[in-house]
């Protein structure tokens, strides 16, 4: 069993931390084989951002192939480039707050989430990569929900004052990703 | 009889210098040796010897040395000293190698601050390579690769390097000297030597440039030579201390 | 040993200073500047030194200075960057000065682009600098094994008192992958090392010993050639190191190194499980090259060999046709300029071959 995941958006939208704690998560909970993999350019700030996690039973070749199962899709620019690579019955999930075009794939599953609304909900725009990862877990379930959160809760430690705000996004991703799910 | 002189222990007892007639090299090889030997700190010292004629001290030499690759010997002395801070390391560096292709190593080392201590033998040429122009080749002054002399024009002027490296915050002394008289030589001696105890002081970087003559490549005899330093290289490179932070202690 | 989720160039920083890296120097070029910022913070915990050259031919020749005084040395960059840098390794390989070197290596040549790419390959097998000087150059396929080289690349560099190369690629360097990192060195370790080089190193000396004399070069041609001999020699006792898959009924076998490798390994996985006989030759040092290992194909089954790179023109070609010596076809399946290649690539590759 492989898991190939793309995380892609805007420059600034957390990207890679969502790649980054769920690869950390992967490796603090399980014995499995674990790759992530920044595409890097040369930009510092405002190029589009995207990442590739691999979490696997066995041996990894490419930390970056362009067969994906599931992606991750925060902008429109993003799901245009990348949707061609999500795989027959792949899983897309995508911030309906930005993404307005038409997927126009019925071979996949579309999960939708408006986090960057629900974020400036909340109260802080910078949230919204963790309701994101919410909604993914909640839905996928490909990792245990308190290992991840304990994973986001040490990566957080140093800003102990961020944690209920971060905890109260998490929880509102699961919802919206298990309510899809049922 | 009483012995009142005695070769440097620097210097090997069998070796005799190779370097042409008039050449200051083995002069200042002398002046290192005694400095050396005068603070106690010969066996603890490692010589980097630029490329060049400066190149040719590794055979005399007794104590520890490598050749760093043409200009380099500043960055090689940086990795040396901070590896090992109570070993003294002292950088020996022809106007070609320090001035021209090590200018970046030169000024980055002294803006650093490295705690090392930089002998500069300036003589307006290159030596070995064959009298080439220089960075501190003098207006006028004919070279194999400026046969017409040098032309501001084409060609710039002389670099300065104790004047340059004082526009750093850096470096903590810098003098020029020269060996053309008893009187020069002297004060050469004490120069290195001061320039060797702020390194075993730990004050930093220190830089002794000692202007010379090369009678081959300049195309005169030892004599004139002597002359030419003295009427000319002198007028362009004023003799004296052009920093000392010991001074604003 | 607890595993923890790593940095290609993070952990190759860690793994050094493990080894007892205690003096760097290097200068910033993507994709491996973690090296540097990793080290800046990493070696003053350690009591170690960390100097930003103000390029990277400086860097090396910081390299050069601390090598030469006997401490455990190491500068990385990435393609271009080293290029500038084959002068300061040419002179530690005459010199014979232990050093580690890293090439985090991008598209070329030029500039290239700043992603993944297996474009250095000659350069760092072949002639890394002037002069004609060899070194045993490690290409990791994982960042575990990244750790694992680096870690017994300081060992090898004071054993042979040569250059070691860690020949790695924008992937390796870039991606995080769980690893299980080395002992530390102690100290007590680390004085032994430096006792050891003690007879050699430049740190000045009393006149009633032999001085150190680290030269890159001597007047004396006949001394000059006897060292080439003696270098030569050296050169010849290193034992190349290897992986080989499934060579005895491979109809087809793969020959790939580092991030090439392991992509071509999962396309080998599933090609076998579709029924094909494909096999592997993956070199672990490309210097020392292990031709050796090409002997072991059958060639009364094998159809040919298909060398997988990410190098266009193919340059690992070279060695992979060194070590088959006619005895079957060569094909390639190579990509380049920043491009990783993709496992789907190399099975239709092989399909193709394997009709």
């Amino acid at each position: 069993m492989e898991t190939n995941i793309l995380v892609a958006g805007f420059g600034g939208q957390g990207v890679m931390t969502i790649g980054k704690f769920l690869a950390s998560a992967a490796c603090d909970a399980t014995d499995k084989y674990i790759t992530f993999f920044p595409s890097y350019g040369a930009e510092q700030r405002g190029g589009t951002a995207n990442c590739y996690v691999v979490i696997s039973d066995e041996e990894i070749g490419s930390p970056m192939t362009d067969e994906m199962d599931d992606m991750i899709v925060m902008n429109g620019a993003s799901l245009n480039k990348f949707l061609p690579m999500l795989r027959t019955g792949g899983r897309l999930f995508v911030n309906s707050s930005i993404v307005k075009e038409e997927i126009g794939r019925s071979d996949i599953t579309v999960v939708k989430a408006p986090v960057t609304d629900m974020a400036l909900e909340l109260g802080n725009s910078k949230v919204l990569n963790i309701i994101m990862m919410g909604v993914y877990l909640g839905y996928t379930e490909v990792l245990p929900v308190d290992v991840v959160w304990s994973t986001i809760e040490h990566k957080l430690g140093k800003k102990p004052a961020l944690l209920p705000l971060n905890r109260m996004a998490f929880e509102q991703g699961l919802q919206i990703g298990r309510a899809e799910r049922a | 009889m009483e012995k009142i002189y005695e070769r440097t222990k620097l210097i090997q007892a069998d070796k005799v210098s190779g370097f042409c007639p008039g050449c200051m090299h083995s002069t200042i090889g002398k002046l290192i040796g005694e400095a050396l030997e005068e603070l106690g700190v010969l066996e603890k010292t490692f010589l980097i010897t630029g490329i060049g004629c400066c190149g040719l001290h590794i055979d005399y030499v007794r104590c520890d040395n490598t050749t760093a690759a043409h200009g380099r010997a500043c960055a090689v002395a940086t990795g040396m000293k901070r590896s090992r801070p109570d070993s003294i390391y002292i950088t020996y560096q022809g106007d070609g190698d320090l001035a021209s292709i090590g200018l970046a190593e030169t000024m980055h080392a002294a803006n650093r601050g490295e705690n090392i201590t930089v002998i500069f033998v300036n003589n307006g040429i290159y030596g070995m390579t064959g009298g080439q122009m220089a960075p501190t080749t003098l207006v006028g002054m004919k070279a194999t690769t400026a046969p017409k002399g040098r032309d501001p024009k084409e060609h710039g002027y002389p670099m300065h390097m104790c004047e340059i490296l004082n526009q750093l915050t850096a470096p903590y002394y810098l003098e020029r000297c020269s060996c053309n008289n008893p009187k020069n030589l002297m004060q050469t001696k004490r120069a290195i030597k001061k320039a060797i105890q702020n390194q075993i002081d730990g004050k930093g970087f220190s830089m002794v440039e000692i202007v010379t003559s090369c009678p081959t490549n300049w195309g005169m005899s030892a004599m004139d030579a002597l002359d030419f330093l003295e009427d000319n290289m002198l007028k362009e490179f004023p003799l004296g201390v052009v920093r000392d932070r010991s001074k604003e202690e | 040993m607890a595993r923890v989720l790593m940095k290609g160039t993070e952990a190759i920083a860690e793994a050094a200073v493990r080894s007892g890296l205690r003096f760097f120097a290097g200068y910033p070029i993507t994709p491996q500047n973690e090296i540097p910022e990793y080290l800046a913070r990493r070696l003053p915990e350690v009591g170690g030194h960390f100097v930003q050259g103000e390029s990277e031919i400086a860097s090396v020749n910081m390299v050069y200075g601390a090598g030469c005084a006997g401490e455990r040395a190491m500068t990385s960059s990435a393609s271009t960057g080293i290029s500038l840098k084959s002068e300061g390794i040419s002179y530690c390989a005459a010199a014979r000065i232990p050093m580690v070197y890293v090439n985090v290596s991008r598209g070329g040549p030029g500039v290239g682009t700043i992603q993944p790419s297996q474009m250095d390959y000659l350069q760092a097998t072949k002639a890394s600098g002037n002069g004609g000087f060899r070194m045993r150059v490690f290409s990791p396929s994982t960042v575990q094994e990244a750790v694992d080289m680096t870690y017994k690349a300081f060992d090898y560099a004071d054993q042979d008192r040569n250059p070691v190369l860690i020949l790695s690629d924008g992937v390796v360097g870039t991606m995080m992958e769980p690893v299980e990192l080395p002992p530390m060195r102690t100290d007590e370790e680390l004085a032994a090392i430096r006792e050891s080089k003690k007879a050699w190193a430049g740190i000045g000396h009393p006149f009633d010993v032999p001085r150190s004399w680290n030269q890159p070069g001597i007047w004396d041609t006949l001394k000059w050639e006897q060292q080439n001999k003696d270098n030569a020699a050296l050169y010849e006792s290193w034992v190349p190191e290897v992986e080989t898959l499934d060579l005895e009924d491979a109809e087809l076998v793969i020959a790939a190194y580092g991030i090439s490798a392991r992509i071509a390994k999962a396309a080998i996985k599933a090609l076998r499980a579709e029924g094909y006989k494909v096999g592997m030759i993956r070199p672990k040092t490309v210097s020392p090259y292990p031709y050796a290992a090409y002997d072991e194909i059958n060639y009364d089954t094998c159809k040919a060999v298909l060398d997988v790179e990410m190098a266009i023109p193919a340059l690992h070609l070279w060695d992979v046709e060194k070590g088959v010596k006619d005895r079957c076809p060569i094909e390639t399946c190579l990509r380049s300029g920043g491009i990783v290649i993709q496992k789907r690539e190399i099975i239709a590759a092989a399909k193709k071959i394997l009709g």
